[in-house]
């Protein structure tokens, strides 16, 4: 596999309905603002890019099939190789895999990805009907279908087994609110509390509104290339700034579609098959671990996303991570609830399956600087949705792994004031992050490393 | 032979505009005033009926009907699933249904949803509720009646609930609910 640079990305700013462009046009956003960013105009960067990949969500949304050419159409991309992805809320982190499985292999030296996903076209009943529409149509769908009641049973489990309570949750609410209220391109602009996140309307028990992301209008393009394609792009006249931000470690995992369909397997085969290189070298964290066993705890049940544990796993050893927590200066998450941003601090080792509560309210995923209104335990550690995540910044689906490339991009660059107006948001000296999109109740998850070069 | 038409007909009925503001004429300056203009929004109707089959799950659905809830066991390593599966994900060995109306059940995790899809508002608030059976390893989504929507409490985890059947089957996965033991 060959070295892959992510240089450039833009993101529309992300609304809950834009009527004044058709979803091509509002791509275009991103897609020109990526482009310059390294200088180039758009005949020059239509010249040398190879082609691309489109991530959106939902045929439904549009009530179009095949968007993804017509996106490549209004780019003026035709007819340069592409295609489009989809797996759910993952689609734009599969976008981006994909994009850099293109340029890895050597089949393009440059690649742009974008994607997008108007949700406004319908009203928010059907849209969350459209989603469900995303869960077995025999077996789930007739039930009740409602992704947030999904999310809130496996919540409850959690609650059950662990102790998480909903105060706990809502620290994750008010630091992603608090995060997104310096990032302009977020939908949401508030400053809120705990108790407004307890107060909000009850959407599906425990979830309430502030606990859930919203619906949006938005696009996301992010511009990978190989050394080659940097000398192409240079050649070309783009300024691309160093030291470059690299793709280091890639990972994905799936689960079964039926939630109610996962195993539950006993300590042995976790402790084999699924705990962190960090935990398999820890007596205290298997005896730990061996002690929830025997209170009943089975893996990965409804409660863990297995497909989140197995991408992390993949992309901390790809590039070389041992403590994710310690070892990232940062991870833009798929917090569409509250409750699996928790559950994923633990899919991706950030701490102890069962600690994922504790962790939230600790402080250590929250920004130095910002005043959260909260009094908590430990300094930061590693910022989690510094950009305010899906919660603050709406979820626009095929857009929104896409965005946190961008985000990521630039807060490894330092160029987070530049393109923010702000740098309350930037993660002082980054080096590493990672980006982590999920599709419902974790079918498909990818996470991605990005690295600071030098 | 008979003149063929050159314009199509007027109708008055479905979707009709009288009138829309438009420069009155298209010289430089109102083609560029376009550019200011709010965008058009117009409804879009799609409706579909699917032929929607159940395949090799289909005899869960008669068991449904006749208040009988079935299973899927690999039939050599015994890992029974309570959804109806047509091959163990683990041998990929054809699978054997079982009977597992009687057996024990608990709650396994559980909301009340106050909003939801459209098709389902107006059933909000109801009750969503994974169901462990005993010897069964995965769970089955269902509703769970017979508890207070407007009180839900963790304590309902490891509730013994137990099936209920509709008198009058629409072959769903909702043909069966579980209800408190005792209830």
């Amino acid at each position: 596999m060959r070295p892959v640079y992510a240089i450039s990305g833009g993101v529309s700013k992300f609304a809950k309905a834009r009527p004044d462009k058709t979803f091509q046009a509002i791509i275009k956003e991103a897609y020109d603002y990526a482009i310059a960013d390294i200088g180039l105009d758009f005949p020059t960067f239509t010249r040398v890019v190879d082609g691309s990949v489109a991530s959106y969500f939902s045929d439904h949304f549009t009530r179009q099939l095949m968007a993804g050419i017509m996106a490549q159409d209004y780019l003026g991309l035709c007819p340069k190789p592409g295609h489009r992805v989809e797996g759910g809320g993952a689609t734009g982190g599969l976008c981006f895999q994909e994009a850099w499985k293109s340029i890895a292999s050597g089949h393009m030296d440059v690649c742009v990805a974008y994607g997008f996903e108007t949700m406004s076209h319908v009203e928010t009943w059907k849209g969350n009907e459209f989603i469900a529409l995303a869960s077995d149509v025999s077996f789930d769908y007739p039930v009740g279908g409602f992704y947030s009641g999904y999310y809130a049973m496996m919540v409850t489990r959690h609650m059950k087994e662990f102790g998480t309570t909903v105060e706990q949750m809502a620290h994750v609410s008010v630091k992603n609110y608090i995060n997104a209220f310096h990032n302009p391109y977020a939908q949401k602009s508030q400053r809120i509390t705990i108790q407004d996140v307890r107060n909000a309307p009850m959407v599906a028990w425990p979830l309430t509104r502030l606990d859930i992301c919203v619906m949006s209008d938005g696009a996301a393009a992010v511009i990978l290339c190989s050394e080659e394609g940097l000398k192409k792009l240079e050649a070309a006249g783009a300024k691309i700034a160093r030291p470059l931000v690299k793709v280091t470690g890639i990972g994905r995992g799936t689960d079964a579609m039926r939630m109610a369909d996962r195993p539950h397997v006993d300590y042995d085969f976790f402790m084999e098959n699924y705990a962190t290189e960090q935990e398999k070298s820890s007596d205290e964290t298997k005896a730990y671990y061996r002690k929830l066993w025997d209170h009943g705890t089975r893996y990965p049940g409804v409660h863990s996303f297995r497909a989140g544990r197995t991408a992390g796993n993949m992309a901390w050893k790809h590039a070389g991570i041992k403590d994710p927590l310690n070892e990232l200066d940062f991870v833009e998450l798929h917090d569409a609830y509250t409750s699996s941003e928790i559950q994923t601090y633990e899919d991706l080792g950030l701490c102890r399956y069962g600690e994922g509560g504790p962790f939230a309210e600790s402080g250590k995923a929250f920004l130095p600087n910002i005043d959260y209104g909260l009094k908590l335990k430990d300094k930061p550690v590693c910022a989690v949705n510094p950009s305010g995540g899906l919660i603050a910044c709406g979820h626009p689906v095929g857009a929104t792994g896409l965005m946190q490339g961008v985000f990521a991009i630039w807060q490894l660059q330092g160029t987070i004031k530049k393109h923010f107006r702000d740098d309350q948001l930037q993660v002082k000296d980054a080096k590493r992050g990672a980006i982590h999109s999920h599709a419902g109740t974790g079918t498909y998850v990818t996470v991605s490393v990005l690295e600071r070069e030098g | 032979m008979a003149k063929l038409p050159s314009q199509r007909e007027e109708t008055l009925g479905g979707f009709v505009v009288h009138g829309v503001p438009f420069p009155v004429s298209t010289d430089e300056e109102a083609l560029e005033f376009l550019k200011k203009m709010a965008p058009i929004q117009i409804e879009q109707e799609y409706r579909i009926t699917y032929l929607h089959s159940y395949g090799q799950d289909s005899p869960w659905f008669a068991a449904l009907t006749n208040k009988r809830l079935l299973a899927s066991r690999d039939p050599e390593s015994g890992y029974t699933y309570a959804n109806p599966r047509g091959h163990d994900m683990y041998s990929g060995a054809e699978t054997k249904w079982v009977d597992i109306t009687n057996v024990p059940a608990k709650v396994h995790a559980f909301t009340v949803c106050y909003f939801g899809s459209q098709e389902f508002l107006p059933e909000c608030p109801f009750v969503l509720a994974l169901i462990e059976f005993d010897g069964v390893n995965t769970l089955l989504l269902t509703r769970l009646m017979g508890v207070d929507p407007d009180a839900p409490s963790l304590d309902w985890i490891g509730m013994e609930v137990k099936p209920k059947f509709l008198r009058n089957s629409k072959l769903k996965p909702t043909d069966v609910y579980f209800t408190p033991v005792g209830e």
